[in-house]
């Protein structure tokens, strides 16, 4: 018996070798990000990996997958497969369904000590909004936004407006935006007033503003309850379809997210809603003056936040965690938050970043940087709910209806309520 | 056993086992899923019997992407079908530059899907894409192909006419170069019309290739969804959903694997429904020589 036990003994501990030396010598991560605008973004995130390398000799693969909703579904299915990354930047409004799929490990089961604790209470709370279930921290902010306005100054001018006053409400915005609409002599549109993203991924999210500033919130803080059919919903939902059906300042049906910055470049609309992240890309490319402006509301303005966190998978090894920790803190300290803001326009994610030199210097230069970051105390939360894709879903196909003009608003509203709920209905239970 | 149906056995089993462990059983598979519901974490999933298939009866996105994939398929398989043969017609006659035309027509078979769908939607973007621009110099004005639910279906089989005609094109070819010259001279002995020819002697001549054509534009019908996820995602409002699409959607979007596995058992039924009638009833009118 004993020789047997000595033997089993001996077999665990030699198979259990390799996992121990494995967790000792981490060399290798992998994480899956998205890219939800234009612009080398996916040069700026091989040079920070590189960097981490250097300084600490894990070897980070940052893989390219698509916008989030592709990031999202890469990711999942590559875990479930049993081959996944050890960590992603997915939508910070997906918590509630990924820990529906049982793959995240939460920040407290890495490893947090009292260091650690201090680095999380040093991001911007708005952004830790969508990280905390169950008493514990479930990701960390890395590429946070609001939505803005980009206004072209031109075609302000050009419209005998004053490029140095945005509207700050509905009523004005209509106005404006009708006003900034140029026919040719035929009587064709060759300047759209403003565009909004309508398409699948990027409706829900538009639309978060638009209910935001008739002071609605659309779900509640367990991701089981949405409010689609409340009076105020509709009413944002009627303004949205308004800026084509009343104001003809915005074409009819949907107009995708990736359309509207090369629109905006062309000049063939005179305002896009868009995230503050698009900032350095048009910065970069637009041959006119422009402005950011925080979206106007139904009597004042208020936003949406938006943007990715990052995730901790329960699959990799306890010390890949730990790695991948690691380099979320790394790339999330001040300098490394203030560069990524500069070179991308998302919202440096903790005010100890607006502190840096480099930052300071870039907004007195340019201004325009420090719009989205002072809307932050008027923005709400991502609508971010159980079985999230499959809600987004149900409210796209409502929205796009609407703005095709086959559903009212209260009728398009009412059927997105009804399929929420149903979808819905077994975490309400719980 | 006789000894030659072991050796005709063994020599199948190699292409069988891939069949088997590829295609069988993992149709078998899905169809077991089918009867259960979608596991959540690690908590099994119980046996629901045809439960999914009542909800799949109930549920309108499915019916309106049945709706959409009858009309795709009876657009783009008779429109590829006639623009293949009539592209095939063209270059097979003796004209200058006609090796130049033919690898015009085929450069879109060439092209990966997702490469074509991403020209595409410049084509038509609205105000300045090429459609747009193109009509506009006629008085045209502003269309938003994709945004509207009217356009967004018509415009994806476009897309997939004008990828398939070019492939289909290259079996007509071959067919067309094959066919001996004599039937021609003799049809001119007796002074048959050209269309008259076409229609009593290469037409017949080229049913056997139309039923290989036509099978394959039926399983693309139901198969090649690239442009959609490229162009669409299945909107607006479910107007360019696709059956196959709405499986991808379920299965990796939503990750209701039950209702996915569901949907895929129609669509298998669909097509195996489809392909006895193409091999059963069609087949055995085609003459084969």
């Amino acid at each position: 018996m004993i020789r047997r036990r000595t033997l089993l003994t001996t077999t665990a501990g030699m198979l259990a070798a390799p996992a121990i030396l494995r967790a000792q010598t981490v060399q290798k991560l992998t994480f899956y990000y998205p890219v939800a605008v234009g612009g080398p973004l996916a040069a700026i995130m091989d040079g920070y990996c590189k960097a981490f390398q250097t300084e600490t000799g894990i070897a980070v693969e940052a893989v390219y997958a698509g916008d989030y909703s592709a990031t999202m579904i890469k990711a999942v299915t590559a875990i479930r497969g049993g081959a996944g990354p050890q960590f992603a930047v997915l939508l910070a409004a997906e918590m509630h369904s990924l820990q529906d799929q049982d793959i995240l490990v939460s920040l407290d089961d890495i490893g947090l000590d009292a260091d650690a604790r201090k680095w999380l209470d040093g991001f911007y709370p708005a952004f830790m909004a969508n990280s905390h279930a169950d008493g514990k921290t479930w990701s960390v902010p890395f590429q946070r936004s609001t939505a803005v306005f980009y206004y072209s100054k031109a075609a302000f001018q050009d419209s005998g407006l004053d490029p140095d006053k945005f509207p700050t409400t509905w009523a004005e915005l209509g106005d404006t935006a009708a006003k900034l609409v140029k026919r040719d002599a035929s009587g064709k549109v060759t300047r759209w007033g403003i565009k909004m993203a309508g398409d699948l991924g990027n409706a829900q999210w538009t639309f978060g503003a638009l209910a935001n500033q008739a002071e609605q919130k659309l779900m509640n803080d367990a991701g089981n309850e949405v409010f689609f059919s409340q009076p105020k919903t509709i009413e944002a939902m009627a303004y949205w379809r308004g800026l084509a059906e009343t104001h003809h300042a915005a074409p009819d049906g949907v107009s995708n997210w990736s359309q509207l910055s090369p629109d905006f470049l062309e000049g063939n609309v005179a305002i896009i809603q868009h995230t503050t992240g698009n900032l350095t890309n048009l910065r970069d490319k637009a041959q006119f003056p422009f402005g950011v402006a925080g979206l106007a509301g139904k009597n004042s303005p208020h936003t949406v936040v938006g943007g990715g966190n990052m995730y901790f998978f329960r699959s990799a090894t306890p010390a890949e965690q730990q790695a991948a920790l690691r380099f979320a803190r790394w790339v999330s300290a001040p300098e490394r938050a203030a560069d990524w803001s500069i070179r991308t326009g998302y919202i440096a994610t903790s005010p100890a970043a607006y502190d840096t030199p480099a930052l300071k210097e870039y907004i007195a230069k340019f201004p325009a940087a420090n719009v989205a970051r002072t809307f932050l105390s008027v923005a709400t939360g991502e609508l971010s709910v159980h079985e999230n894709q499959r809600v987004y879903k149900a409210l796209t196909d409502s929205i796009q209806a609407c703005l095709n003009g086959s559903k009212t608003p209260t009728q398009a509203m009412t059927d997105a309520q009804g399929e929420a709920e149903r979808i819905l209905k077994p975490y309400k239970r719980a | 056993m006789r000894r030659e149906t072991l050796h005709a056995y063994l020599l199948l089993l190699p292409a069988l086992i891939l069949l088997v462990a590829f295609t069988h059983w993992p149709a078998l598979e899905t169809l077991i899923d089918s009867l259960y519901s979608t596991p959540h974490g690690a908590r099994p999933a119980p046996f629901v019997g045809l439960a999914n298939y009542s909800d799949l009866r109930d549920d309108p996105v499915f019916w309106q992407a049945l709706r959409n994939n009858a009309i795709y398929a009876a657009a783009t398989i008779p429109a590829s079908i006639v623009l293949a043969l009539l592209m095939a017609l063209a270059v097979n006659g003796a004209l200058p530059g006609r090796s130049a035309l033919r690898l015009a027509y085929f450069i879109p078979t060439m092209l990966p899907m997702i490469a074509v769908a991403n020209i595409w939607l410049f084509f038509y973007t609205p105000d300045y894409g090429l459609f747009d621009r193109v009509l506009g110099w006629f008085g045209g004005g502003r269309h938003n192909w994709l945004g509207d639910a009217a356009t967004a279906l018509p415009a994806m089989i476009a897309v997939a006419v004008w990828k398939e005609a070019g492939f289909f094109m290259i079996f007509y070819l071959a067919a067309l170069q094959t066919m001996p010259t004599d039937l021609r001279e003799a049809a001119a002995l007796e002074g048959s019309s050209r269309w008259n020819y076409f229609r009593r002697v290469t037409l017949p001549l080229l049913m056997p290739t139309t039923l290989f054509v036509l099978v394959n534009a039926v399983i693309n019908a139901f198969r090649v969804i690239d442009h959609i996820v490229v162009m669409t995602r299945g909107g607006p409002d479910n107007a360019t959903t696709l059956l196959l699409y709405y499986i991808y959607e379920t299965g990796f979007r939503f990750w209701d694997t039950a209702t996915a596995a569901t949907l895929t058992i129609v669509l298998l039924g669909i097509l195996a429904l489809t392909a006895w009638l193409q091999f059963g009833v069609l087949g055995r009118r085609v003459h084969y020589r």
